[in-house]
């Protein structure tokens, strides 16, 4: 809206203010100048846009989250008694980055800065092994939650600023898709200024992302806290992403060439019922259907707090039947969590570790492709990672 | 709660579904008086009840047509009317697996200070007539909103107030058992082109499913009917196959996945240009979860009306032309039309400029 209130050749430039040959030019009442219509944010990308969004969401195919701040990877690092540095971050990465085999299952990766500028220890970038283990490299852009003020203690996420010319140097690096988390939390309303901010943010985010080369994977996460039923998520999440796509429209966002990370559609953590697989499908389809245009090629999944086998059941649910959109997973825990456990932080235990990610890596493939069973599954797969009051 | 659920939740899913069978399309024959009257003229036939129960009567009782059509929208005289012999049109389209529909909105007036853009009127009292609708058969209701194309149109806030007064309509029909059709039609008129028509026709339906959604309508017991994407009338001139894929991609862009049918409006197409765009958009190889059908009014009874001139002894010639353009119409939503209707009356185009429906 900005530039186009602005006429061409006004400026606020210290030598027209001086000389005073321009004042601005007020415009006349009845008069519009603003120019009628779009174009797309993508214009110069737009092919290569929805090609990188296409491969993400090829068939049997989802996405590995390996986007921990430091801060967080230190948590994971710290379950298995290890140091939070570098070189420990570094060494979780390349096992799970370079796991042969894993981008049959995998379409894309989403880093973290540190992770997308380094390499493994046999000096190759970490960018280039993905790229030949054909996993597309995706970097996270945000930067992180902040008080929402005159909120009801909620949240919104920060990082617009420079945003542009961050993501045109992390395009430079390698990566092709971006990825921005921001959160809704059922329990504190959620208040319209804060569901209006996480859209609002998610759309500036999603333009500028697309116009410096970055597929925009979209992410407002509905928080899993509190005790509400699931047709009380389901009211949510049919609100917030009415929001979404309403600003998405009104930034000029080229649709084929965004994903979404939606939370699946279930009760609280601590409601009094659990809900099936099959309702957690029922349900989220429902959402899907109602709002998701079907030029978005795909919808990857956060699993948010359910154990590894769950968040697969209910991925397996939602693909018994043909969809419009490509349905599948961005998971993070739901994929790590074994694997990590199996490493230990021991170079003797890598490979093991790999295995156990391959295992999680290729459930959730069956899954997206609707051949998931739950025979034959640990224990340790099967227990839940819910935090309450989680912070990323 | 996220979307109506009441007592005719279940009849509104399911008669959404059926008007939106593949293979079928709505008739529009909801001319007010006053614009039948012009048609009427155009044949040299008087604007009299008697004329315009007849010319209904030709329509829905033509051998072989009902099986094509799945609604047809009436306007509130011609729901109350009875066949020559005596049998309600109502039950003459039951009978023959056709919803009866009808008009609901009151036209269109002018919003002050913008340049000739207009709102569409008949919110109130609307639930009550909704009420008695649903009692004398009526079972789909119908609004047009209208927007035009301008270098300053449409306007946000024309854009803004038609659509909340189609969420609004819908929601109220919603509650009385109407599926209400929703209509944003984005005028023809203009020399713009394709790529223009394409942007508003995105813009204009974003945000109407964006107050559809504020309203908390039931999207599965709803259809929309949009215009196709189409260059300007005084615009440079596109393939079928080029207004398939812009209007495709809009409501791709759109139209979420839970509305089970899209019937399009005609505007001033040609019955031939109609039917061609519809079959060229059946034919494309992409993703379309919804129907792709037909709701027309003139391009489906241009030739039939021509072809009746008024009189008696031209009815079965007449009923005849009326079931070439509705079975042509019905191929094309299963993309099988293969052009043979295209004669004569039918490549007439019925672009009037500036049109008041």
């Amino acid at each position: 809206m900005a530039a186009s209130v602005l006429k061409a050749g006004v400026s606020f430039g210290s030598s027209q203010w001086m000389s005073g040959s321009k004042s601005i030019e007020v415009q006349k009442p009845g008069k519009p100048q603003r120019a009628s219509f779009s174009i797309r944010a993508s214009a110069a990308y737009a092919d290569e846009l929805v090609q990188t969004a296409k491969t993400v969401a090829s068939p049997g195919r989802g996405i590995l989250a390996v986007d921990e701040s430091n801060a967080t990877c230190g948590k994971r690092l710290a379950s298995i008694g290890l140091e939070n540095n570098e070189t420990n971050r570094q060494a979780y990465r390349q096992l799970l980055l370079t796991t042969p085999g894993l981008g049959q299952y995998i379409s894309g990766a989403i880093l973290f800065e540190e992770t997308l500028y380094q390499s493994t220890t046999d000096g190759k970038k970490f960018v280039d092994a993905m790229r030949e283990g054909n996993i597309m490299p995706g970097i996270k852009v945000d930067k992180g939650l902040v008080p929402l003020p005159g909120s009801n203690n909620e949240s919104w996420c920060q990082g617009l600023d420079g945003l542009a010319s961050r993501s045109a140097e992390y395009y430079k690096q390698g990566a092709r898709f971006a990825k921005w988390r921001t959160v809704v939390s059922i329990p504190n309303g959620p208040s319209e200024l804060a569901v209006k901010e996480a859209a609002w943010g998610l759309a500036r985010y999603a333009a500028i992302s697309q116009d410096n080369g970055l597929v925009p994977i979209v992410e407002p996460e509905i928080l899993l806290d509190g005790d509400h039923s699931i047709d009380r998520s389901l009211e949510v999440a049919e609100k917030v992403w009415a929001e979404v796509f309403f600003y998405l429209a009104q930034n000029n966002v080229l649709f084929e060439g965004i994903l979404l990370k939606p939370s699946m559609v279930t009760p609280g953590a601590e409601h009094k019922e659990r809900a099936s697989p099959q309702q957690v499908a029922e349900y989220t389809l429902k959402m899907l259907k109602r709002r998701v245009p079907p030029a978005v090629p795909g919808i990857m999944f956060l699993s948010g707090g359910q154990s590894e086998v769950e968040a697969t059941l209910n991925l397996n649910a939602m693909n018994q039947s043909p969809n419009p959109w490509h349905v599948s997973f961005s998971y993070a825990r739901a994929l790590q969590n074994t694997c990590l456990k199996t490493w230990k932080g021991l170079p003797e235990n890598v490979e093991a570790a790999q295995v156990a990610l391959i295992k999680r890596a290729r459930a959730n493939s069956l899954a997206q492709l609707g051949k998931y069973s739950a025979e034959n599954e640990s224990d340790d797969a099967k227990a839940g990672m819910f935090v309450k009051g989680y912070t990323y | 709660m996220s979307a109506y659920l009441g007592k005719y939740t279940d009849e509104l899913i399911k008669t959404a579904k059926y008007i939106a069978t593949p293979g079928k399309g709505i008739l529009a024959a909801d001319e007010s008086t006053g614009t039948i009257g012009k048609r009427l003229a155009s044949i040299n036939v008087e604007n009299v009840e008697a004329n315009r129960q007849a010319l209904r009567e030709l329509l829905f009782t033509a051998p072989g047509a009902l099986p094509c059509i799945s609604g047809v929208i009436l306007f509130e005289e011609t729901l109350y009317q009875k066949t020559a012999s005596g049998k309600p049109f109502v039950e003459v389209l039951q009978e023959g697996g056709v919803v009866p529909g009808i008009k609901v909105d009151k036209g269109t007036v002018d919003l002050a200070g913008t340049n000739g853009e207009t709102t569409t009127q008949g919110h109130d009292g609307l639930a009550a007539r909704c009420q008695q609708y649903y009692k004398a058969g009526a079972r789909f209701a119908k609004w047009r909103a209208v927007l035009k194309i301008g270098p300053t149109e449409p306007s946000e806030l024309a854009i803004q107030q038609n659509a909340h007064g189609l969420a609004r309509y819908a929601i109220i029909c919603q509650e009385n058992g109407l599926v209400p059709i929703v209509e944003p039609e984005v005028l023809t008129d203009g020399p713009h082109d394709i790529k223009k028509c394409a942007e508003v026709t995105e813009r204009v339906i974003a945000a109407c499913y964006k107050a559809l959604n504020d309203h908390h309508v039931l999207l599965e017991g709803t259809l929309l009917k949009p215009n196709m994407v189409t260059p300007g009338s005084d615009g440079p001139k596109v393939s079928p196959e080029v207004i398939a894929e812009y209007t495709v991609t809009a409501l791709q862009r759109t139209v979420p996945v839970a509305v089970p049918g899209i019937v399009f409006l005609s505007g001033g197409q040609s019955e031939e240009e109609a039917t061609k765009n519809l079959n060229a958009m059946n034919k494309l190889n992409t993703i379309k979860p919804w129907t792709l059908s037909f709701s027309f009014g003139r391009a489906l009874q241009q030739s039939t009306l021509k072809t009746w001139a008024g009189k008696k002894e031209n009815v079965g010639a007449a009923q005849k032309a009326f079931l070439v353009r509705c079975k042509a119409n019905s191929e094309a939503t299963l993309g099988k039309y293969g052009g043979d209707a295209g004669v004569g009356l039918a490549t007439e185009s019925l672009h009037v400029k500036d049109y008041k429906y």
